[in-house]
């Protein structure tokens, strides 16, 4: 039967070839390190045409700030008219007062900007756990880490952390179906 | 001449030119279709020797239609212990069609219709009634007292689909994707009008596509460009995901709310969403038992 089988090529159920299971991890995870972290925007455009930045240590390296204010409208120079609707807090709930481009925890303990993320789990931890399994932030590359690779954003890769609420946009790709004849406006 | 003669005649010249009229689709369609072709089995049928040799064809078609030389079809086979499954968070969609567009390049859809596996419903917040849900929203998203259900194929484990087909053309693969053979697909449309979901595209016309928008990393099963007349379908982007990639949907969607994984590695992404969230199916009252999971988490 076997023989027969195997003439008339009965082959249409059995098992086809497979690809060999996911293995251990052999590649890295990485959250992505955003510019937003370490630069602001210019408000004015390079010669490239994209938006202009400068790096917080360009001025913050030499300029001595001093106390730190509470609210953007206390300050006498830059960062004036800085919307901030994030609850309530102050300017120095996060940022540092000693050291201008670093940050502090509830705790008191200071934090370099790239460690942002621990500073946003202290309010947002239920966000942060699904983050951690990959169901908060979106990300790209490889579900499987023995074939690749994968790249995680960052909090502030979709949320401005001074305005961290997501605004509205103007959605893509309207459906039609054949010759343009838009389904479902009968 | 005699009556009947004539007759005869007259009866004769009709037929003969019926029968060609009725045989002229055939003929023309004789003329793009090689004998090869013809003759070529269904995909499960196939030698690997022979399956080699099919898709060494419709590259170099694929490549001398594009003018691509970078055109690849593969046929990637079920990863060993591998069964995919699909989370969305209902929450955080902002019905911005971003995925329905990446679905458009990714998986080489007809530019002319903007055609899309995926379809973005917006619903009324408090319903979750799709015959009130509207694909065909223009406005500023999200808008007020709305909420966004992507819907494309739930990969059922029960899948109306398969059942319906005549000739066996889709079936369901190892890893739980259902899956055309687009070379043994006769266009029924049987499996589009037994989905459940509206899950299922018919090709009208055959594809355009720019040259250079076309995506060249292509699958036997999944993305290859269609030919007219055939059914076509979300396959979790198969050519990508059994690769270990996340599906192009995934990448795109600018909010996180797509989670993918291994249904059957319990420490995966989407066993933890199914283990920790609410997570609901799509008219769970059919019993189609999709892989595609929705819920709400703020």
């Amino acid at each position: 039967m076997a023989l027969l089988a195997s003439v008339w090529g009965c082959s249409n159920d059995a098992p086809r070839h497979r690809a060999p299971a996911p293995g251990p991890a052999a590649f890295a995870t990485e959250i992505h390190v955003s510019e937003r972290l370490t630069s602001i925007e210019t408000g004015e455009e390079t010669t490239v045409g994209t938006a202009g930045r400068v790096a917080c240590a360009t001025c913050h390296d030499v300029v001595d700030t001093g106390a730190r204010a509470k609210k953007p409208e206390e300050l006498e120079a830059f960062h004036r008219g800085l919307q901030v609707t994030h609850g309530n807090l102050a300017c120095t709930s996060c940022h540092a007062t000693g050291d201008p481009t670093a940050l502090h925890l509830a705790t008191g303990e200071m934090l370099a900007m790239s460690e942002a993320l621990r500073l946003c789990s202290q309010c947002h931890g239920p966000q942060r756990t699904s983050f951690d399994h990959n169901a908060h932030g979106g990300l790209n590359g490889h579900w499987d880490l023995s074939r690749g690779p994968r790249l995680k954003n960052h909090c502030v890769d979709c949320h401005d952390p001074h305005a961290p609420a997501i605004g509205q946009v103007v959605p893509v790709l309207e459906p039609k179906d054949r010759g343009g004849q838009v389904e479902g406006k009968h | 001449m005699e009556r009947r003669v004539a007759l005869k005649v007259v009866g004769a010249t009709l037929g003969a030119s019926a029968f060609a009229a009725a045989m002229k689709p055939l003929a023309e369609w004789a003329e793009t279709l090689t004998a090869e072709q013809f003759l070529q089995k269904h995909f499960k049928e196939l030698e690997p020797e022979e399956l080699a040799r099919v898709l060494e064809r419709i590259e170099e078609d694929a490549r001398a239609k594009y003018g691509r030389t970078d055109v690849t079809v593969r046929a990637d086979a079920p990863m060993e212990g591998v069964e995919f499954g699909y989370a969305l968070n209902l929450s955080v969609c902002i019905g911005c069609r971003k995925c329905a567009e990446a679905c458009h390049r990714e998986n080489n859809h007809d530019r002319a219709s903007d055609n899309s596996y995926i379809r973005v419903l917006e619903m009324d917040q408090g319903s979750l009634d799709l015959e009130h849900g509207n694909a065909h929203y223009d406005h500023p998203v999200p808008a007020p007292g709305k909420f966004y259900m992507p819907i494309q194929c739930q990969q059922c484990r029960n899948a109306p689909c398969v059942k319906v087909c005549p000739v066996q053309a889709t079936w369901q693969e190892e890893d739980g994707i259902v899956v055309v053979d687009y070379d043994w697909c006769i266009g029924c449309r049987y499996c589009e009008a037994a989905c459940p979901y509206h899950a299922r595209r018919f090709n009208w016309q055959a594809p355009t596509i720019p040259a250079d928008e076309l995506n060249p990393d292509q699958g036997y099963l999944s993305n290859r460009v269609r030919p007219q007349g055939v059914m076509e379908k979300c396959t979790f982007c198969l050519h990508r995901t059994r690769r270990g990639q996340v599906p192009a949907c995934l990448e795109a969607c600018p909010t996180g709310a797509r989670v993918f994984g291994n249904l059957r590695d319990p420490n995966s992404d989407i066993r933890w969403v199914l283990a920790n969230k609410r997570v609901f199916v799509l008219k769970e009252e059919l019993g189609t038992k999709p892989r595609f999971y929705y819920y709400f988490d703020g």
